[in-house]
């Protein structure tokens, strides 16, 4: 929402200046997008006239210009092949300084002959690059006055970002009114007087709706004018259009345009003459077309509103006037629409056309209702003005909709909700000065809201005009109280087990990414994603279409990128999100990790080796002991899903219940993402881990054995199918009470072994707790060990 | 005795003279069961009590010294041994030392921490909802009807589906967790709802994704001195800016009424820019008294409770407390960023231990 200070105060009196008022605004609601004092850099300059230009003696581009600045007569050398006598432009005097390239003008001989100032052009002022000669002022423009002025630019421009709820201050006269109500001046009259009609109109109006979709359009005002001339704008209403970003085009279009931004009253003008018939206003038939005004040419559909003729649709109510009745420089009659168009209707018209125009983005937040015939009056009065003619009556379909109840407010509310003190008074002079009428009496006023304030709908509203205007700054500052000593923690368990994992796996010396929660659907498929009903409907990009099954791909894919940056050997996680359909229930926080290319750097004392399986085993046991599973407890089944190797990888089991995968990740899966392995992964099931969160804080006793453990290494040959985990999970049955740990120590295929068959050792510890265990004792034990092996593996204990 | 003198003088040459192996060879030899002093304390046997008294503590004076000289010799010997073994392996300690890998916490995860850390202790609990969400949840509930010009600036991302007749969308703020914690528990209400939220915008200031951090306080006296005096203690305890100025300013947004937008005190100079008392001010956050029709819509008897309800964008806390330039590089993974941005494993946020 643009404007300039002169125009604000068309509606406003106020002594106050530019800081101040744009000082003022944010602190009321409006948020001050921009301010351009464009003149500020211009203030030195003044209007000069060029009394004699002569041939420089010592240069033929040169010439020497007497120069009158209306205080006194200067001699300056001009290089501006324009620069004459009789013409007036802008002139620098010596001490000013230049706003292209900041340089303060000294006084200088220019090959041998003095110089005292400049002549500018428009670059030098910082205005365009325009740099072919010295700017040429009208020649009304007076000598020695600023040259700002007299340029159009002394007028500073401010843009305002109105908030949704804020329709009426999208024209500057709401703006004003609100700056009125703070105090800032007072709000000047606005004459919309009815103008008598000197002949009934020719064209009438009908509205052709059901009962049912009345509200598409229900009021429309219009009147004829006849005898006008269209002719340029003057210079007053050109300048103040070209602040706002709009162009002039001729007078009767330039003041529709003009009670657009100033009074937030959209209308149309018809070139009455290309008017067939009466206006209609109506849903578009299937097929109707219409030329619109911006050069194109729209398909309509039977949910829009037409304003239309005997002819067809001849404007889109509220979004754009139409090409063939448009008013041109020949027009000489024109026939006024003032309307009120359906804010939703209007939105869905302008967006399915993806028309964006001054018009549909007021109508879409809602208009005063009565600007439908004030504004026609106020329109009419400004066409009389600059185009002359003579007005026809008005002609009225439709009728006013009824305004809202009146809203109950307590002004203690301002207090108990907003924490404002504010006197009865200081409510009633604010509500009064916005234009809320009522009582203003009693404990609860009975406050009617006025027309252009559709975003009033109920006393807290109220209480925030009174807050805003009177200001925050009366809001204390008061700390929150607490309902206990010290607080109860802000984690649930879930969330708990989050924030550890993630420091945990930092503290692995992994690095934590956050990727986008969507993917391409190519990279979501090898790992289960890309389903019809997670696939985005309106992506960013093709690359980002689909919710994520996982955030392995996306960490897989950052690996890739860093790789091609040099940066190798990733260990990178992520927890987060995946999504298993689009039900709350089926988005689940998994933490998941990978580890590509080697371990470590090359190093002169620990070669680096290939990451492998065990490295993301690893990563996934350290997470389930750190969240307090019993890992002791936990199988390693391997039937892991279809992106991992199938001969190394594996599911983290508790029983049943899955805990984690982990592995490689399948080399065509790595194809895909088009990275290069190895790539080991894990991904880590957060909130479907069975955690038992504890019952005390106590640990249980510590038994610190008396006696010395015994250790006894045993070497079995077995299938090269058998689990090293079936080995130690029969070792350590054999004898519970006295094995306490069972390690794999070497493990060896081939050779002497046998083709198909592997070498399993394990060192066993026996922990006695009673007596010292004799020789006999131990041979039991091994016994017991070597069966209880052969039994559950087949394995023999080797020779 | 002069033999006594002989044998000592004898015995501590060769002591001195002897390595390790004879050092054990003369203390066998001399000292030993069948030695020679042994021998000679054997002969005192025969000498008259005096005599005997006299000779025997010469003899247990000259085993004493053998002795201890012999130990001395030992000592001397096995540390000459040391020194000599270490000298021939001194290594080149500048050579650098096993590679570790330092892991990091990223950027949003810490500042979600830090923020969780302070409204913590102001009592608050972490609430979450799913990220695709209905659109009533999303906006209807939050005062946003479908025609409603915020709808449509927020950039929605719609996926296919419905439920229960509502359509589906990722959610646009973390404001619906606001309306889902509102239906699933009566007030007194306190909580705060970090999150992703996304919205279909890509360029220098916008990310299809980002984070936000939703609060959301209900309770029978609260007004908007204790949304002031909330705001203002997180935004001086996360900026770690005890005289940090904090402003507020009238804006909108559908779900609160009043609503305001909060500033904070800043210092531009030179191209940088410093939080805290300066001439300008940097628009940190929205927030405002919730809504009477919200609390409607979520079951809340308006007329009996009354609250607060605050967002902001974490990604922009984290780069204004962080220097952090640029928020799309946020989400690309570049180790070379993480690195540098990112948080130590060990630099758990606690207000006891200072942000």
């Amino acid at each position: 929402m643009k404007f300039t200070l002169s125009w604000l105060k068309r509606h406003l009196d106020t002594e106050a200046g530019l800081d101040e008022i744009t000082a003022r605004l944010p602190m009321i609601g409006l948020e001050v997008e921009s301010v351009q004092d464009r003149g500020a850099a211009l203030r030195a300059f003044v209007v000069a006239e060029v009394v004699e230009a002569k041939p420089h003696p010592n240069a033929d581009k040169l010439r020497v210009c007497t120069v009158d600045t209306g205080r006194e007569r200067l001699q300056v050398v001009c290089g501006a092949p324009n620069a004459r006598a009789g013409m007036k432009g802008v002139f620098a005097p010596v001490g000013s300084v230049i706003p292209a390239g900041g340089i303060t003008l000294k006084a200088a001989a220019i090959r041998g002959v003095d110089s005292a100032g400049m002549l500018l052009s428009e670059r030098e002022m910082g205005l365009s690059d325009e740099h072919t000669g010295i700017v040429e002022l009208p020649a009304d423009a007076v000598v020695g006055s600023p040259a700002a002025a007299a340029l159009g630019l002394a007028d500073p421009l401010i843009d305002l970002a109105i908030t949704p709820n804020r329709g009426d201050c999208l024209g500057v006269r709401g703006v004003a009114r609100d700056l009125a109500a703070a105090g800032l001046g007072i709000l000047l009259p606005l004459d919309a007087s009815p103008l008598p009609g000197n002949f009934p109109s020719p064209i009438g109006v009908r509205l052709d709706f059901t009962t049912e979709a009345a509200s598409a359009c229900p009021y429309f005002a219009g009147r004829l004018i006849r005898g006008v001339r269209n002719a340029e704008s003057p210079e007053w209403l050109k300048r103040l259009l070209l602040a706002a970003d709009l162009r002039p085009i001729s007078a009767l279009v330039d003041i529709t345009n003009f009670l657009t931004l100033d009074l937030c009253r959209p209308l149309h003008a018809f070139d009455a003459d290309k008017l067939r018939g009466h206006i209609q206003v109506r849903f578009a038939r299937d097929g109707e077309r219409l030329a619109a005004l911006n050069g194109r040419e729209y398909a309509l559909s039977p949910s829009m509103t037409v304003v239309g003729d005997d002819a067809g649709p001849q404007a889109l109510g509220g979004v754009i006037g139409g090409e063939p009745t448009a008013c041109t420089e020949t027009t000489t009659a024109v026939f006024l629409e003032s309307a009120l168009f359906d804010p939703v209707r209007t939105a869905e018209t302008g967006r399915a056309l993806s028309i964006a125009s001054d018009a549909r983005y007021r109508f879409e937040r809602g208009i005063d209702p009565t600007s439908v015939t004030w504004g026609l009056e106020v329109a009419t009065r400004l066409i009389m003005e600059l185009c002359g003619g003579e007005p026809s009556e008005v002609v009225v379909a439709g009728a006013l909709p009824a305004g809202g109840a009146p809203i109950g407010f307590r002004p203690d509310r301002v207090r108990t909700l907003a924490a404002v003190e504010a006197s009865a008074e200081e409510c009633a002079r604010t509500l009064d000065a916005l234009g809320f009428g009522g009582t203003f009496e009693g404990e609860t006023w009975q406050v009617k809201t006025p027309p252009w304030r559709n975003d009033i709908i109920g006393e807290a509203c109220l209480v925030e005009e009174v807050a805003r205007l009177l200001g925050y700054h009366r809001i204390p500052t008061v700390s929150l109280p607490r309902d206990a000593g010290l607080p109860t923690p802000a984690l649930t368990p879930p969330q708990r087990r989050r924030a550890r994992t993630r420091r945990l796996l930092a503290a692995r010396g992994m690095i934590e990414a956050v990727t986008y929660s969507f993917m391409a659907a190519r990279a979501a498929e090898p790992f289960g994603g890309g389903g019809a009903l997670l696939r985005l409907v309106n992506p960013i990009s093709a690359d980002l279409d689909v919710m994520r099954p996982s955030p392995l791909p996306n960490l897989i894919q950052a690996a890739g990128r860093n790789a091609d940056r040099g940066q190798r050997d990733a260990a990178l996680f992520e927890i987060g999100p995946q999504y298993a359909g689009d039900r709350p229930e089926d988005q689940a926080v998994v933490a998941a990790a990978i580890r590509t290319g080697r371990n470590g750097p090359r190093h002169w004392a620990e070669p680096a080796r290939p990451v492998d399986a065990f490295d993301a085993k690893a990563d996934a046991l350290a997470v389930l002991e750190a969240l307090g599973l019993r890992i002791e407890k936990v199988v390693v089944a391997t039937d892991a899903p279809a992106w991992y190797h199938p001969g190394r990888s594996g599911i983290l089991k508790l029983g049943p219940q899955p805990l984690a995968h982990f592995g490689e990740i399948h080399p065509r899966v790595l194809r895909t993402l088009d990275v290069a392995g190895p790539v080991v992964a894990c991904e880590i099931f957060l909130d479907a881990l069975p955690v038992k969160e504890a019952a005390g804080t106590a640990r249980p006793a510590l038994v610190l054995p008396a006696l010395q453990p015994v250790e006894r290494d045993f070497a079995f040959v077995v299938d090269r199918a058998v689990a090293a985990e079936t080995v130690v999970r029969a070792a350590r049955a054999a004898e519970r009470a006295l094995i306490t740990e069972v390690r794999v120590f070497d493990v060896f295929e081939g050779g002497a072994v046998g083709e198909g068959r592997k070498s399993i050792a394990i060192g066993v510890t026996l922990q006695p707790t009673e007596r010292t265990l004799t020789d006999a004792d131990i041979e039991a034990v091994s016994a017991r060990i070597v069966a209880q092996v052969a039994k559950a593996t087949g394995g023999t204990l080797r020779g | 005795m002069q033999d006594v003198d002989a044998v000592r003088g004898e015995l501590l040459a060769r002591v001195e003279a002897a390595d390790l192996d004879g050092l054990e060879r003369l203390r066998v030899a001399e000292l030993g069961k069948k030695g020679r002093i042994t021998a000679l304390m054997k002969d005192l046997a025969g000498l008259d009590p005096d005599a005997r008294r006299l000779r025997g503590a010469a003899l247990n004076a000259l085993k004493e010294e053998v002795a201890n000289a012999l130990e001395r010799r030992r000592t001397a010997l096995a540390d000459a041994a040391i020194d000599a073994r270490l000298d021939g392996e001194r290594v080149d300690l500048s050579l650098p030392v096993r590679p570790e890998r330092p892991g990091r916490i990223h950027p949003i995860s810490q500042t979600i921490d830090e923020v969780v850390a302070i409204f913590g202790e102001m009592g608050f609990a972490f609430a979450e909802g799913p990220d695709i969400e209905d659109d009533w949840t999303n906006f209807g509930a939050l005062n946003i009807p479908p025609e409603h010009p915020a709808r449509q600036e927020m950039d929605t991302f719609y996926l296919p589906g419905e439920r229960d007749g509502r359509r589906l969308v990722l959610r646009t703020h973390t404001s619906p967790v606001q309306v889902r914690t509102m239906l699933n528990q009566q007030p007194p209400i306190r909580i705060i709802a970090p999150g992703r939220t996304y919205r279909s915008d890509y360029d220098a200031t916008h990310s299809p994704m980002f984070h936000q951090v939703e609060g959301l306080v209900i309770d029978r006296d609260l007004h908007m001195g204790h949304l002031k005096g909330c705001l203002s203690d997180f935004l001086r305890a996360y900026f770690a800016a005890e005289d940090l100025p904090v402003r507020f300013r009238p804006s909108y947004f559908p779900f609160t009424e009043p609503s305001a937008e909060v500033d904070i005190g800043c210092a531009r100079e030179g191209g940088t820019l410093r939080i805290g008392p300066g001439r300008d001010w940097l628009e940190i956050l929205g927030c405002g008294m919730v809504n009477p029709v919200v609390l409607q819509n979520c079951g809340i008897d308006p007329s009996q409770w009354q609250g607060f309800a605050f967002g902001m964008g974490l990604e922009r806390i984290g780069m204004l407390k962080y220097g952090i330039p640029d928020l799309r590089t946020f989400f690309e993974s570049d180790l070379r960023w993480l690195r540098h941005y990112g948080f130590a494993a060990l630099d758990q946020p606690s207000l006891v231990t200072g942000l």
